[in-house]
This record gives structure tokens, sequence and C-alpha cells, in this order.
């Protein structure tokens, strides 16, 4: 059987399935029809199951993870924990409520402790979810440990369920809901996980089932046959080779270049995206900066950063977006008003423009970054929707010290008068992510319209076109720097548009390098046409792919 | 029962490891421990949540009281522990 969903990347994996179980919900606090005694036995058998499970893996993982483990296990049938149960079972709760409330108590009494206590209140709500699915008879929630490789399916996974993922352990990752935006996706791309996500049907895959998860082609495949398992095996192995290859400057077949640069969220990153052979930064974001932050980081700290990330790629361009505020990232001190609609509300340009100090000293810092290092650096601005927008941040970097300065095509408005926003500056860069959400007018983090989020639709592409267009015609670059650069069939397709540069997730750079080495600039433009006269995004999806087999299946011309 | 009051030799104080190096041998010793942080009140040795939860830090006075079976070597063995940096 076949379950269709989002793929994330081209990877192909094979594995038996392990089914992550959901998040228990509060036990109900409703009276006991057992006696407190008996209660008080399920309880303490349950929390001695857990401690001894804890202990084993501990054992187990050895090091300091033991460690750990062990005094969870001690936590599990900790003494005044077993006295705060009794104390709830003699007011005649039942085991499952007294658990859960006594758990909670220490973990208040922990949390407001602040500082190295305040984790590890997040530690006994694991071990409370622990003995609470034992008293059930339910399987644990949060990430499995089968102790083998084996394909992950899952509901959606919680941020901190990504944090403890054993990628040694994981072959592939299958999710029911979410998008091809949504934060597992977005993990499953950084981390090289090949993943399918809103995969529907994945809730009837059942723990041990083999399944052959084949990310290229968004398909879940249940119970293959020998010759199907043979098959993904021999591309698993085709793959290894192909990041094996040496790492070659993007360029089409007649050696056109096409540069392929690395999205990068923090510095720390710089490493794996050159060792991916990442040629720059197509977009940097300085988010992580500000995020958790009550004010601005000052001008030096911002420096520091920039210089950090300057430096690694020291002779080559960085492409750095100022802070991106509002919708999904919210940032007290730049915008606290509650919007009902905060993906067309103060956010981007708009929200720096409102709080112009922070823009200046973000570009100060970024101008003095630059100065001290030797990579080339062009600044953008993110959210632009018009003219007036477009000369107001390039007349502000440039008296404040920045050389290249540029704007994002996130919004239709931008797109459609391309030229004259191309002519107020430097350099556009296309954000598929968000110029796709408004152009389709669906929310890009809602998983009921997550089918509309397809950068190939003819639409979303047609503003392309037109941005390529009058770069050319301007002699301005326009790269590419949403997750459709990662797409190595679209990436052929946007390099037709007009697209000069492309920048992704580092872990698509192999994939994308080999995909435009196979076509020349007259294939691409083939291609980007056969997908703007579709109707719709499947259908382009399809066109292109039509006239990419005849291209790559046609017999060689005669020397 | 036998008593003494010392201070805590453990860099990051009676947390974690040391903690639980305190709570596995006080609750393996099968005496009745009790712990208590310089003006607070007495909690059981044995539990890794009430010694965790007092706060206590590097160079706090905690008073250590054992009760039962071999008090003295208890109490011995137990104040090593709290003296010893376990964080080194």
């Amino acid at each position: 059987m076949q379950i269709t969903g989002t793929g994330i990347g081209q990877g192909v994996a094979v594995g038996p399935v392990v089914r992550m179980a959901e998040p228990l919900p509060e036990p109900v606090d409703r009276p006991s029809h057992l006696d407190p005694k008996l209660e008080g036995e399920r309880a303490r058998a349950s929390m001695s199951v857990v401690a001894a499970e804890l202990m084993s893996r501990g054992a187990k993982a050895g090091g300091a993870a033991q460690d750990v483990l062990e005094a969870q296990a001690m936590i599990a049938e900790d003494p005044s924990l077993v006295d705060e149960v009794a104390n709830r079972l003699e007011n005649g709760k039942t085991a499952e409520r007294a658990v859960f409330e006594a758990f909670a108590s220490y973990r208040d009494l922990l949390a407001g402790m602040g500082g190295y206590m305040a984790e590890r209140a997040a530690d006994l709500d694991d071990i409370s979810q622990r003995v609470i699915a034992h008293l059930l008879k339910l399987p644990a929630p949060g990430v499995p440990d089968p102790g083998h490789p084996f394909v992950l399916v899952a509901r959606d996974l919680a941020p901190a369920d990504t944090a403890t993922l054993d990628l040694e352990k994981v072959l592939g990752l299958v999710t029911v809901d979410g998008g091809p935006t949504s934060h597992t996706a977005i993990l499953a791309r950084e981390k090289s996980i090949v993943a399918i996500v809103g995969a529907a049907d994945a809730t009837g895959l059942a723990d041990g089932d083999t399944v052959i998860v084949d990310a290229a082609n968004g398909l879940v495949v249940s119970d293959p046959s020998p010759d199907e398992i043979a098959t993904a095996t021999t591309r698993i192995a085709e793959r290894a080779a192909l990041e094996a290859a040496p790492v070659t400057p993007g360029a089409l077949a007649d050696g056109t270049s096409v540069p392929l640069l690395a999205n990068l969220g923090s510095a720390d990153g710089a490493p794996e995206a050159l060792r991916l052979g990442a040629e720059g930064v197509g977009l940097f974001r300085t988010e992580f900066l500000f995020l958790d932050a009550d004010t601005a980081p000052s001008v030096t700290d911002q420096q520091a950063q920039y210089t950090k990330l300057l430096t690694a790629f020291a002779g080559k361009k960085v492409v750095v977006r100022v802070l991106d505020a509002g919708a999904d990232k919210p940032l007290s001190f730049l915008n606290d008003a509650a919007e009902e609609n905060p993906a067309l509300g103060l956010r981007g340009i708009r929200a720096l423009r409102h709080s112009e100090v922070i823009l200046r000293e973000q570009l100060t810092a970024l101008a003095a970054a630059d100065a001290a290092t030797d990579a080339e650096l062009w600044v953008m601005a993110p959210m632009v929707a018009t003219v007036d927008e477009t000369r107001y941040f390039t007349a502000l970097a440039k008296e404040l010290g920045i050389r290249v300065a540029g704007v994002m095509v996130e919004t239709p408005s931008a797109a459609l008068i391309a030229d004259r926003v191309l002519a107020a500056c430097d350099f556009a860069s296309i954000g598929t992510n968000d110029l796709t959400q408004y152009t389709m007018a669906a929310d890009r983090l809602l998983g009921t319209v997550a089918k509309l989020q397809d950068p190939w639709h003819p639409a979303v592409l047609r503003l392309i076109a037109d941005v390529g267009r009058a770069g050319a015609e301007l002699g301005k670059p326009v790269g590419i720097c949403g997750e459709a650069a990662a797409d190595p069939l679209l990436a052929v397709v946007l390099v037709g548009l007009g697209a000069t540069s492309l920048s992704m997730s580092p872990s698509a750079l192999a994939d994308v390098r080999a995909s435009l080495a196979r076509y020349s600039p007259d294939d691409a433009k083939s291609l980007a046409g056969a997908a703007l006269a579709a109707e719709g995004a499947a259908e382009a999806r399809a066109a292109a792919q039509a006239v990419a087999s005849e291209i790559t299946t046609a017999p060689q011309a005669a020397p | 029962m036998v008593e003494r009051t010392v201070r805590i030799g453990s860099t990051h104080g009676l947390h974690a490891r040391p903690a639980k190096l305190f709570t596995q041998a006080a609750a393996a010793s099968g005496a009745a421990v009790t712990i208590t942080k310089s003006g607070g009140k007495p909690v059981n040795g044995a539990s890794i949540l009430a010694v965790i939860s007092q706060g206590i830090d590097h160079g706090d006075e905690v008073t250590l009281v054992v009760e039962g079976g071999d008090e003295q070597t208890v109490l011995d063995g137990l104040v090593d522990l709290l003296l010893t940096d376990h964080d080194e």
C-alpha cells in the first residue's frame, strides 16, 4: 500500500516502524472506586517499574547520561513523592490523579526555584507521564528508544522531541500532521532526515511494519516487495555516492554559473555549510540574536556575532537579512499589540521603520563587522511591499555604511512592480515561502490549507518570472532564498525564470548541484515555460518533469 | 541518634550528581537520615526530590541526623560525601 504526503528532501529510507505515543491527557479528578490501599499498590508498582526502566536505560547509556537517568530513576520512586501520593489516595483520588498531582506539586516547586532546578522540572513531567502511562497500560509518550534503527511515525513532533532525536537510530520520519514549512519539516531539512510530513494515512501503520520512506516522491510504501526494497537500497547507495562526490561550484550543463548559497540561522552552521560546498550565504537570519530577549542586543554584541559569520566566509558573499520580527516570530519590544492578522500586520521592514533605532543599530553593527572582515556583505530588508519602503531602507543602509543593499520579494506587490523596486536598490532575493503564502492567501502555518502552500503554483512562478525579467533588464541580481530552491527540479525552473543564485538549507546543496548540471540554459527555460503554462501546482510539476525526462533521456547528439 | 553540622564541598552544591550520590547512600544505609539546611526544616535524606528542593549550595551549612543501625559509621560515610567536591 502507498501512503502519500509531502516529502522533505530527496532521500530514501527502509526500516521497521516505531510509533511515537501521543501525550497523555491530564487524568480526570474523579473519586476512585478502589480502596486507597489497592490504589497505593498500583501506584507504587508502576513507579518502581518506571524506575527500573530508567536504571536499565542508564546502564546501557553509560557516562554522564547514566548519572542523569539514575537520578531520574530515584525520583520515580522518591519517598517524599510516595508520601504525597499516599496523602492524595487517602482523600479518595485515583492512583493516576494522585501521581499526576504529586509530581505536579514538586514540578511547580522546582520551576519556582529557577535556574538549574527549573530545568529539572521538565524531567518531572516526563517521569510523571511515564508512570501514568504505565498505570493506564499505554505506551510511554515521547520519542521511543527501541534500541535499533527505525522509522519514526508520529502525529507531529514537538520542538522538545526533536531535540532528543537520536539521528544514528532514526532512519526516517513520517508525520501525520504538518506541512512543508512546519517545524518538523524544517528540522528534517536541517538535519537531512528522510521525512514525509502530512501523511494522513500513516495512522494505519503499526509497530514493526517494514516501510520504504521515499521523500523524493512523497510516498510511504508499506508492506514493500523484495524488488521494491532492492530498488530503494540501490537508491540509498547512489545518494551516498552523490554526497561523497567532490564539491564543485553550482553551474548548468554548459558551465553557466549559478552560485549555490546556504540559508543559515546562526554562525554555528558555517563550517557544515562550507563542507557541503556553500559558495556563500544567501540568507542569514538574524532573529536568533533577538528572540528570547526583552530588549534588543547591543551594537557590540551584534557586531561580535556578525564578525564571526563574516570571518567564516572570508572572500565569499554573505547576504544578511535584518531583523524579521512579527507574524510567527513576535518580539515584544518591537510590537506588543495583539493583531487579528499578524501575517498582514506590523512585521518585517514595517516594524523596523516603526522602531528605527533598532534598525539603525543593526545596520551600524553590520557595517562595522564588514569593515573588519574580508567577506562581501550584502544586506536586505524583509517584507518590502512598496518602492517607498525600498528607498527608505537603501538610503538608511547606505548612510550607515552598508555597500550593497537590497530587498526581499515576499509580497505580490513587490513582485508586480519589481522593475521599479529593483531600480531603487542593488538586488532582490525572493522569499518563496512568504511569497506563496501571500499569493495563494493561505496561512503557511495552517495544516488545513497546506496544499495551497506550494511554490510550484503557476501564479507564484509567474511573479518570480516578473522579478527575474526585471533583474535581467536592469542587470541586477535576483536570488531565491526560500525552500523552493531546495527542490532539485524546481531549482532548474527557477533558474529558467531568471534566478541568478539559489540559497537553501546546506543539506540540499548536493542534490540541487547534481540537478542543475543536467540542463543547459535553454533547457531550464523550456522547463520554466512548461511549468508557467500549467493550470495548477501539480500540473506544473508534472509538465516540468515531462520536459526534464525528454531532455535527460534524449540520445546525445553525435560530436 | 547522632548528628553533625558540615559545609557542602561540591562546587555546584547539593544538586544533580552529588545529590544523587548522597540520597543513594542515605537510602542504602537503612538508618533514618534527615538533612537540614541552616535555618530550614529537616527533610528526609533518602529523598532526592526533598534534598534538591532545599536549594543547598556550595559552602552552605547543613546538619545531618542519623538514627538507627550503625549510626556513627553511617554518619561518617555521609559526612565524607558532603565534604567531597564531586564536581571536580
